[in-house]
This record gives C-alpha cells, sequence and structure tokens, in this order.
C-alpha cells in the first residue's frame, strides 16, 4: 500500500486539475471546454480555457504542494504536528512583503521584485519563530510566537493598504489575509513557479536529516546530519515557496497543517517519506477548495481561505486539545 | 421636454417643504462631487462659498481647473457650520451622519441622487436652478444641452458590440449613465444581454465569451490594486476586442460635459467601422 | 590503535570549567564505564568528544567529518526523544543512516536484524515505538546503536528506568560488544553494574577525570568515601563482584561557636 502511495496521489493531482480546468462561470459544457483547449481554438472559449482556466489549475498545484511542502518540513524540523507555515505568520509576513512591493511601485518597475520581496518577509518571519521557538521550545511557545508574527504581519498589511493613493487597496487586505486563485494569469505563473521549484527542490533534501531528527538533536548530530546546514536550507526552502506562493495568492492558511496530518499514518510517521506525499496532497487539497468556491458560490467571489478555514481551524483546535497535556507541562 | 419642466418644479417645490423662499440663498456649500460641479455652472457670482476637495480631483471631476476658484471643504459638518452657510448641497449617498449633523445644527440640506439617465442631466440641471433661485440660466443650459444631443443622434448600421469593465469586474448596464452613454453612440451594451439591467459584477470568462468589439475600462489610479488589474488581465489582451477606451471624468456626474463623452464613443466607434 | 583519544579536554561555561583537562584514550576490546556524581560532567564529557560542545583541546572524534564520525562512534543521548510515531524497526533503522545512499541494502537489514535480536525486541518490531513503555523505549534506542555498527558506542545512562533483568541484559550486551572486538563507553549510576560489567572505570568529580583504571582500583573505599560520600558493601558472587552503596558518609562536623 504504502509504495502505492505516490502514484495514488499523483493520479488524483492530475484529475484535479482536469476537473478545474472544466469548472467556471461560462455557460458552457465540459466536452466542449476540452476540445476547445486541446485543440488550441483561437475563439474566445480557446481563449478562456487557455488564458484564464488553465494558468488557475496550474497555479493552484503549485500553490498547494508548496504549502504542504513546506508545512511537512517545518513540522519536521521542529519536531511539533502545530508547525505550519500560515499558523506560524511565515504567509501572512510573505504578504506583507508582497503589499509592500506593489504599494511601492516596485513591482511595476521589475517584475521578480514581487515573489523576492515576499520571499523576503518569509525569511524574517520563518528566522524569528526559529529563535523563538527554535528545536527545543514547545507546543506553547510556537503558538504564542506564531499568533505575535501573524498579528504584526496582519496590522502592517493592513496599514500599507490603507495608505496607498488607490481607493481600491483597502479593500484587497481580504485577499492577502484569506487568498484567492480568481482571475490569475500566466503572468502570475511565470513568477511563481521558478521560486516554487527551486524552494521545493531544496526542501526535498532534507528528508534524511528530518529523519535523523526523529531522535533528537544530539543523536542527529552524532549521526553524521549537519544541523546548521539543515536549517539553512529549511529556511531557504520555505521562504522561496511559501514566498512565491503568497504573493501571487495570498495567505493560503491551514494547508500545511491538514496535509501532513492526514498523510502521516499513510507513511508509517516517517518525516522523509512525508515530504513528497504532502507536496502532492497539497496540491490535491488547495485544487479541490479551488474547485469548490467555484461551485459554492458561482456568482460572489469566495476566497480560498474561508474553505481552507472551515475545514483547518477545527483540526487545529482537535490538535491543541490533543496536546494539551504538553502545552501544560511546558507552563509549569 | 415640458414634461421635465413640469416634474422638475414640481420636485423643487417638494423640496423647499412647501414653504415658498423669498429670496435665494445667499451662503451656499456644496459636499458632493456632482452638485459641486453643478453649482459652479448654474451659481450667481459670490453665491456659492466653498465647494468639496474632489471638485480639484482631475481623475474625476470635469471642472476641476474651474474649481481652483473656490475654496475647498473637507465635507464634515464641522468644516462646513464653521463657514456658516444657509443652504448645503449634498448627494442622496453622502454620509447620512454628516447630513443629519447639518440639519440638526439648523442648516438646510439639499439632496441630489446621482444621474442614472441621459435625461437627468437636463432635470438636475433645472432643479439645481430652482434651489438655487437661478431658474432662467438653468433652463437656458439645460436646452442647450437637450438639443446638443439630439444633434449628435446616432447612425444608421449594426450597432457594434461594447462592454463597460471597470475594477472588480464591475459592467454598467442599459439603465446607467455609462450605460446610455454608450446606447447614445450607437452601441450595443453586451451587459444586456447577460441580465445586467443597471449593472453588476461580470464574470471575465462571461466577458471573454460574450466577445464585445469593444471594452470600455476606467483610468487606473496611482498605486496597484489587484481590483484595477482585473479589466487589464491578459485574457482580455489576447481577446478579440479591438479597442480598449479609457473613461474618465466626463463620465461621472450628470453633467453638459457627458457630450464629451459621447462625443469619444462616437469616434471609438468610427474607428472600429470597417474601411 | 585508538578508537578515541582525550588530549587535555576542558570545555568552559560561565565562571569554571565544566570538563576540566581531561586525558584519555579508548582502544578497543574496552567496556569504560563513566562514573561519578550528578554535575561531575559526565554528559558534557561525552558529548565534547563527539563534537557536540565546543570545547578546547583536542578530541579524535570531534576533529572527523561528520559522516565519517558517525560510521567511526554511535552516540545514545541522555535524553530519550522519539519524535513521530514510527514503528520499531523503523526507528533501529535509522541507525544505518550514516551508511546509506538510496535504498536499504541486505546489509542494512541483516544489522536491522542483529540489534533488533541482540536486544531481543523481534516481537515488538511493528509495534509504534511512541506507545511503548519507557523501559522498552530504551532498548529499542539502544538497538539503534547497535544497528550503526560501529567500532565504539557511547551511551549517557542507556539503563536509566529499566527493570533489574533488562538492565543486567544491557549491561551483557556492552560487555559481549568489548568483547568481540568492539568498544563501550558508558556512563551510569550503579557502581554494582559497573563493578560487574566494566572492564574498565573512569572516575570524574567537579570536571576532573579522579581515577581511570580497573574497577579494583578505582572503586576504592577512600575514592567513594571523597567523590561519592558514600559506603559500600563489598561481595563475592558466582556471576562476579557486587558493590553494593549502603549509607552516606557525614560530613566533617565544622568548629563549634565558642559558648
Amino acid at each position: 500500500m504504502s509504495r502505492l502511495l505516490l502514484p495514488l496521489l499523483g493520479a488524483l493531482v492530475a484529475a484535479l486539475m482536469l476537473a478545474s480546468v472544466l469548472v467556471g462561470p461560462a455557460p458552457v459544457g465540459p466536452g466542449e471546454s476540452l476540445v476547445a483547449l486541446v485543440t488550441g481554438d483561437a475563439g474566445p472559449l480557446g481563449i478562456v480555457m487557455r488564458e484564464i482556466r488553465l494558468p488557475r489549475a496550474i497555479l493552484g498545484a503549485l500553490v498547494g504542494a508548496a504549502l504542504g511542502l513546506s508545512g511537512a518540513a517545518m513540522q519536521g524540523y521542529l519536531r511539533n504536528p502545530l508547525a505550519e507555515p500560515g499558523l506560524i505568520g511565515v504567509s501572512g509576513s510573505a504578504a506583507l512583503g508582497a503589499v509592500i512591493a506593489l504599494q511601492t511601485g516596485l513591482a511595476a518597475a521589475f517584475a521578480p521584485a514581487l515573489p523576492l520581496a515576499a520571499l523576503a518577509g518569509a525569511v524574517a518571519a520563518v528566522l524569528l519563530i526559529l529563535v523563538l521557538a527554535g528545536p527545543r521550545g514547545g507546543s506553547l511557545t510556537l503558538i504564542l510566537a506564531g499568533i505575535a508574527v501573524s498579528a504584526l504581519a496582519g496590522a502592517a498589511t493592513a496599514l500599507v493598504l490603507n495608505l496607498s493613493p488607490n481607493p481600491f487597496a483597502a479593500a484587497e487586505i481580504v485577499f492577502w489575509t484569506m487568498g484567492s486563485l480568481a482571475d490569475r494569469s500566466w503572468t502570475d505563473v511565470a513568477l511563481a513557479a521558478p521560486f516554487i521549484a527551486a524552494g521545493a527542490a531544496v526542501l526535498l533534501t532534507l528528508g534524511r536529516g528530518l529523519d535523523a531528527l526523529t531522535l533528537g538533536e544530539d543523536a542527529a548530530a552524532a549521526l553524521g546530519i549537519g544541523l546548521t546546514g539543515l536549517r539553512l536550507r529549511l529556511v531557504a526552502g520555505v521562504a522561496a515557496a511559501v514566498g512565491a506562493a503568497t504573493a501571487v495568492a495570498g495567505a493560503v492558511g491551514f494547508v500545511g497543517l491538514v496535509v501532513p496530518h492526514i498523510l502521516r499514518p499513510l507513511v508509517g510517521a516517517q518525516p522523509a517519506r512525508l515530504l513528497p506525499a504532502s507536496a502532492l496532497g497539497g496540491a490535491a487539497l488547495v485544487l479541490a477548495a479551488d474547485i469548490a468556491v467555484r461551485l459554492i458560490l458561482p456568482d460572489r467571489d469566495l476566497k480560498l481561505g474561508v474553505l481552507m478555514a472551515l475545514v483547518g481551524a477545527p483540526l487545529f483546535l482537535h490538535l491543541i486539545h490533543r496536546t494539551r497535556r504538553d502545552l501544560e507541562g511546558t507552563l509549569r | 421636454m415640458s414634461v421635465w419642466r413640469v416634474a422638475s418644479s414640481a420636485l423643487a417645490a417638494l423640496c423647499l417643504g412647501g414653504a415658498a423662499l423669498a429670496d435665494p440663498p445667499a451662503r451656499v456649500v456644496s459636499i458632493n462631487l456632482c452638485t459641486d460641479q453643478l453649482a459652479m455652472l448654474l451659481a450667481a457670482p459670490g453665491q456659492l462659498v466653498s465647494v468639496s476637495h474632489l471638485a480639484r480631483d482631475e481623475r474625476s471631476s470635469a471642472m476641476a481647473a474651474e474649481a481652483a476658484a473656490w475654496p475647498a471643504n473637507g465635507g464634515r459638518a464641522e468644516d462646513v457650520y464653521l463657514l456658516a452657510p444657509d443652504l448645503v448641497l449634498a448627494g442622496s449617498f453622502t454620509t447620512p451622519a454628516t447630513v443629519a449633523m447639518l440639519r440638526r445644527l439648523g442648516i438646510r440640506v439639499e439632496l441630489f441622487a446621482p444621474a442614472t439617465r441621459l435625461a437627468d442631466v437636463g432635470a438636475q440641471l433645472r432643479q439645481m436652478g430652482a434651489v438655487l433661485g437661478r431658474e432662467a440660466e438653468a433652463e437656458a443650459l439645460a436646452a442647450r444641452f437637450e438639443a446638443a444631443l439630439m444633434a449628435l443622434g446616432g447612425d444608421g448600421g449594426a450597432p457594434p458590440r461594447a462592454a463597460l469593465y471597470a475594477a472588480n469586474g464591475w459592467s454598467s448596464g442599459r439603465h446607467s449613465l455609462p450605460g446610455e452613454v454608450l446606447a447614445a453612440a450607437g452601441f450595443a451594451n453586451v451587459a444586456a444581454g447577460l441580465g445586467l439591467e443597471t449593472g453588476g459584477f461580470l464574470a471575465l470568462e462571461a466577458l471573454v465569451l460574450a466577445a464585445p468589439e469593444l471594452i470600455v475600462t476606467g483610468r487606473p489610479w496611482p498605486g496597484a490594486s489587484r481590483a484595477e488589474a482585473l479589466p487589464r488581465h491578459p485574457a482580455l489582451a489576447r481577446s478579440t476586442a479591438q479597442g480598449v477606451a479609457l473613461t474618465d471624468s466626463d463620465w461621472v456626474c450628470g453633467l453638459p460635459h457627458v457630450l464629451r463623452a459621447v462625443e469619444a464613443m462616437l469616434e471609438a466607434r468610427h474607428r472600429l467601422a470597417p474601411p | 590503535m585508538s578508537l578515541l583519544t582525550l588530549d587535555r579536554l576542558t570545555v568552559l561555561r560561565g565562571a569554571g570549567p565544566v570538563v576540566d583537562a581531561v586525558s584519555l584514550s579508548v582502544g578497543p576490546g574496552e567496556c569504560v564505564g563513566l562514573i561519578g556524581p550528578n554535575g561531575a560532567g559526565k554528559t558534557t564529557l561525552l558529548r565534547a568528544a563527539l563534537g557536540l560542545e565546543p570545547a578546547r583541546g583536542h578530541a579524535s572524534l570531534a576533529a572527523l567529518p561528520p559522516e565519517a564520525r558517525a560510521r567511526a562512534a554511535a552516540f545514545l543521548p541522555q535524553a530519550r526523544q522519539i519524535a513521530w510515531p514510527v514503528t520499531v524497526e523503523a526507528l533501529v533503522a535509522l541507525g544505518r543512516l550514516p551508511h546509506q545512499t538510496a535504498r536499504p541494502t541486505p546489509a542494512d537489514r541483516a544489522a536491522v536484524e542483529a540489534a533488533l535480536a541482540r536486544m531481543e525486541l523481534a516481537p515488538f518490531r511493528h509495534r509504534i515505538a511512541t506507545r511503548l513503555s519507557g523501559g522498552e523505549q530504551a532498548r529499542v534506542l539502544i538497538a539503534r546503536a547497535l544497528a550503526q555498527q560501529t567500532p565504539l558506542l557511547i551511551a549517557d545512562e542507556p539503563i536509566a528506568g529499566l527493570d533489574p533483568a533488562h538492565q543486567i541484559a544491557s549491561m551483557e550486551v556492552f560487555a559481549t560488544l568489548a568483547r568481540e572486538g568492539r568498544s563501550v563507553i558508558v556512563a551510569l549510576h550503579d557502581l554494582g553494574l559497573a563493578a560487574r560489567f566494566c572492564t574498565r572505570l573512569l572516575l570524574m568529580q567537579a570536571g576532573r577525570l579522579v581515577a581511570d583504571g580497573p574497577p579494583a582500583r578505582v572503586l576504592t573505599d577512600a575514592h567513594l568515601a571523597r567523590v561519592f560520600g558514600i559506603r559500600v558493601f563489598r561481595g563475592t558472587d558466582p556471576a562476579g563482584p557486587v558493590v553494593q552503596p549502603v549509607e552516606r558518609l557525614r560530613p566533617e562536623p565544622t568548629v563549634e561557636p565558642a559558648p
């Protein structure tokens, strides 16, 4: 069964991408849409398929993979099932970086400035979290540090948007805090894909080190794992992947929490095997949610983060309840 | 046209609360962009004391240059009260708290609804004239406008299809001022075919599939916003729409300047027509 | 051929040295017991010897690159951490990480099997490690270190919390390793087990290496009184020498103030 997991997840992602491309407000049947996409129809339907739906599906998979993989990597390193980019403020800080790049005009002048600024925001948050609640910190410290960083990043983002000369900017705070894939284009894919790919490549090399960390830092170091290098690769990988994903889709939370939690029993709780599985699982989850927001309220722009929070927040509460004893232990 | 005269006079009588005022107001303050410009067109010298700061903004005001002649107010009850007006002109969507405060302070406030039809231009000119005690000037201006509008008139031939697409995907339908401008220039509005009579959110996909020949968007504000990125989505650039005209301050209020907007659209239509 | 050489190893923390100029050399075939009171610096010495603590002086293992060091010595830390609910077999297999490239080889599988067998964990192989009792977890972690198949095994209090049978069994495993030509350095508190199973004892006090030699020479009454402040009962048994702490020695009375 375990050997089938990755191929099964891959097939699921492919099926969801196909479904994503076939869902939309246009009153056209799935068969007709598919034909228009495949034959490269030059008419309006072909444009809708190629320029609106296809980039959205691809971006959904990339963003989901980035968030799922980053969640699994952070949980493996911090040895804490509550660590995930949205909860600990990495996504919020990346959103702050992106908003600053957009509102100061940097992003308009130099296109890669947008993902780079988001990456810088993410790096700052990851470093802060590692300093405040590093491997020796417990769950309570981690959650508190995450709350602090998220609150700070969210407030700063709202401030920057309110100071913008553009009258529409203030309303954007919802997009940045809840995330959305609506009307994304190939421009967004071209901006985000290289950084997500690079970040994912770095994170996938962490498997061996994360497995060794199961035994604790000393044992892992004695097993020949370079802990400093491991930490650097974690920070760089998470910042690149989450930064780029947030820059184009806003802060989508809970993916990195839900996906590793669901898949952990299926990989025997081994961190190394959880990494690629979480990438595929994250892609599947975001694609499914993106399809759902288009089916549930097709006329309104229901944000992706709303659905994620409806699924993820109860799970978060359940996890806290389960680790309550550990939390109370660190209080004393 | 005479029906409109009767209607606007009746409206003016209603606004005056039944009691006819002998003297026209001596100190008038306007706190709404559209009433600013109406008042600037019609007020007697020295009658208009202040207009809102929005009137000086070139992006939304058709009379931004002229507005420099009047002091600007911030539209708050405090600013206005200190100017000691005997009449305040506001829009029906002006913050209710501000209007209520001014009335509580004993100041007369006249509310003007936003223009939704080309016919509202004449009606509102006459309404403003009645309120300011400048009926004759208002009548002259309105008559000139209505004559010019008739003269413009669309030519025959199949109307090309156009769509209005503003920030956040807002598309104005037939029963709106921008929609009527489009119709006066001889375009068919795709929003009507998609069920948006006054206006509403139009999904990008639906817009692309409707394949209009012209897409009319607004000029972007400084700074950046995702709302304004939507009318500039690459899918629209690659679609079959031949032109993307930009609206400006002439489209915002129901003023005679709307004619300039109609003329611009007529020009766009002639550019679309096959050689 | 020395498996571990320390030359004036010193670890400074705050005011005084936690490990003070310790020099020693461990060759193959030794079962070395590291004993001393709480706070003597045993854990710090072991960690510094492996290069996990910044230290002055020379430690042969610390000088090696991490991969080579992991193949030269296996380390069993005092804090028994098992972060994730993996199976016992998977946990023991972590000991093969320094040798592993991509897929587990037959040699890897054989090493894991041998380790499981030696620690009598074969019936537990598919159980989830985090759900075992403390003592069972301790045995699993020892098995992991055994699976690493290094010439030297360094263990920091590996038998604390085990029941008497398993304490003896684990020490027997260490003694057998020594007889097979490998070496073990074990920090422990149980003087009786140290006397019976170790071929050599290192006695530490306040960071200094006070005595180094066979148990008979190290566990003298004088050393025990001065370093531990205890008196022991000595006996003989077919299984080996018996040393049992019986009494705390009162400290020397201070001078009474004049009435």
